[in-house]
């Protein structure tokens, strides 16, 4: 290794991508607690691919500048049509399969005649966080503080929604309104999670650090926050080690994202065993 | 005194049909009323309106001297006991206290410790303050429904709704619900109305019984209500009403709605 780290954090493409990257993850780990209260984890996935679609057809008609426009277009539509899917399980998930092979494949065709740098290409699919620059950097800033304000505004009623349904109606929580809301957020952040850590690994942001936290806390204050810290880990631990081994960013995110997932599976087994032990003493 | 409902000439369609039509009912404060029926009769639909969520096709509805609003403080709701996903992160006091707030937009900077408080004495109230840090979904049955009535109790509701929250408990979790719910209207003078598919869990603590068939319906006290003659009017068949005890047992009546449904003539 020729260069320490300090070295490394001195260069410009790798402060954007760090900074980039703290947003994200601030977002996804935000979010990802709402996301598998819902029980969304596949649409997740599924809009990755959407987004993926959408960027590599951008790419394709217009060139660089629209990849960002072309995956937003692409991950806000579909979240919202998962959105207005309602609850039943099976129905969403064989609606979201569907669209998700048919995303993927579209995708791959634009790819395919997309005749220019094979880094553009590869970045959608696997995330190409040191491309990353000063103008990206603003554009997610500007969108992450949106994002913010409006899960500030609306952060209770969705939580209640989204872990109560029935209840939160019943008090007149307007729950639809809000699960389109959700879907604009959540299309929003994808769009730039597959920008920068790629379409395979969006769930390793948004679904890996809030199951992590569910296993260790109940409270949804403190899986919150777990999620978001689980997630900053990852999205910097992945882009030190990635820049330090030469490797891609996204094995090394999802390795530490999954580490911290297996450790709290199995602090989250002895509590379970404690509070049996306790119980039954 | 106020009543705690007024509905009068209420009429109530979904989907282009007419559940009910002409019911005027009065209930007062710390009354409890039981509302039976076979399924499809509009009975949870009547919690739909006094919630504020369903507006009547005619006649006119008060909840507490006014119009029922979405989200009221007035009104407590207890919903048919459902299970919670065990990873579902949420503790006993989160329950309780998204009953109190969770409909409100915006942070949560102001009056924390009045919320804490508030949620701590309805955990109180229904014997679950050793549920308070407890993961909602690693709970009994029992134990959530007792988390249900604190969430419903937290706003201090004079009007307490409740939808078949006796469904899927056993006998000994049922009369610890029906007991809670008793002491709340003696204590604070709550009414009550309980849409059940079983009377006699609640029938000692019955005032008045709602039965509605098939766009008909009686009101009346259980004595008067659950008759053979009176059952046998709404369903327009032979229905047999015995009293064994201090239970009432109908024979007769649902098993023909559930072959026939239709609406009304």
């Amino acid at each position: 290794m020729t260069y320490s780290l300090l070295d490394l954090l001195a260069l410009d493409f790798v402060r954007n991508a760090l900074v980039a990257g703290v947003v994200l993850a601030v977002l996804a780990g935000l979010l990802g607690p709402l996301v598998v209260g819902r029980g969304m984890a596949f649409s997740v996935h599924g809009t990755a691919e959407l987004a993926f679609a959408g960027g590599a057809g951008a790419l394709l008609v217009f060139g660089t500048e629209a990849i960002g426009w072309g995956a937003l277009v692409g991950a806000v539509l579909v979240a919202l049509l998962f959105g207005a899917l309602g609850r039943a399980q099976r129905e969403r998930d064989s609606v979201i399969g569907v669209l998700l092979s048919f995303g993927l494949g579209l995708g791959v065709l634009f790819q395919a005649l997309y005749t220019g740098r094979s880094a553009n290409k590869f970045g959608l699919l696997v995330g190409q966080i040191v491309g990353v620059d000063v103008g990206d950097v603003l554009t997610l800033t500007v969108v992450g503080v949106v994002v913010l304000g409006v899960l500030a505004v609306v952060r209770r009623p969705l939580l209640f929604a989204s872990l109560d349904p029935d209840m939160a109606a019943a008090r007149g929580v307007p729950v639809r309104a809000l699960s389109i809301v959700f879907a604009v957020l959540l299309g929003v952040t994808v769009a730039l999670g597959v920008q920068i850590v790629g379409a395979l690994l969006v769930l390793c942001l948004l679904i890996t650090p809030p199951a992590a936290a569910a296993q260790v806390t109940a409270s949804p204050t403190l899986a919150s926050v777990l999620a978001v810290v689980f997630a900053e880990v990852a999205v910097i631990g992945g882009i030190v080690a990635s820049l330090d081994a030469g490797l891609p960013i996204s094995p090394f995110v999802a390795s530490i994202a999954f580490a911290i997932y297996l450790v709290c599976r199995a602090l989250g087994a002895l509590r379970t065993r404690r509070r049996v032990a306790v119980t039954t003493a | 005194m106020t009543p705690s409902i007024r509905l009068s000439g209420a009429e109530v369609r979904r989907g282009g049909r007419t559940l009910w039509t002409g019911l005027d009912l009065d209930v007062a404060p710390g009354e409890f009323v039981t509302v039976l029926g076979p399924n499809g009769s509009g009975k949870t639909t009547l919690l739909t309106v006094l919630l504020g969520l369903l507006p009547l096709a005619a006649g006119t509805c008060e909840v507490a001297g006014r119009a029922p609003r979405r989200g009221s403080a007035d009104v407590g709701y207890v919903p048919q006991q459902t299970s919670m996903d065990a990873l579902t992160p949420l503790r006993g006091r989160d329950l309780v206290g998204l009953g109190l707030d969770g409909h409100c937009f915006g942070l949560p900077f102001r009056g924390r410790a009045e919320r804490a408080r508030k949620v701590r004495e309805a955990l109180l109230q229904v014997d679950a303050l050793d549920l308070a840090d407890a993961p909602v979904g690693a709970l009994s049955g029992g134990e959530q429904q007792r988390l249900r009535i604190a969430q419903a109790l937290v706003g201090d509701p004079g009007l307490l709704l409740a939808d078949e929250p006796l469904h899927s408990l056993d006998l000994a979790r049922q009369r610890a619900v029906v007991d809670l719910l008793e002491r709340r209207r003696r204590d604070r003078g709550t009414a009550i109305v309980f849409v059940t598919h079983e009377l006699n869990p609640v029938l000692p603590v019955t005032d008045r019984v709602l039965y509605l068939v098939d766009g008909q319906f009686r009101i009346g006290t259980p004595d008067e209500v659950m008759t053979s003659e009176t059952l046998s009017e709404l369903y327009r068949t032979d229905v047999d009403v015995v009293r064994v005890r201090d239970r009432i047992v109908v024979v007769g009546a649902e098993d023909r709605l559930v072959h026939t449904g239709g609406g009304p003539r």
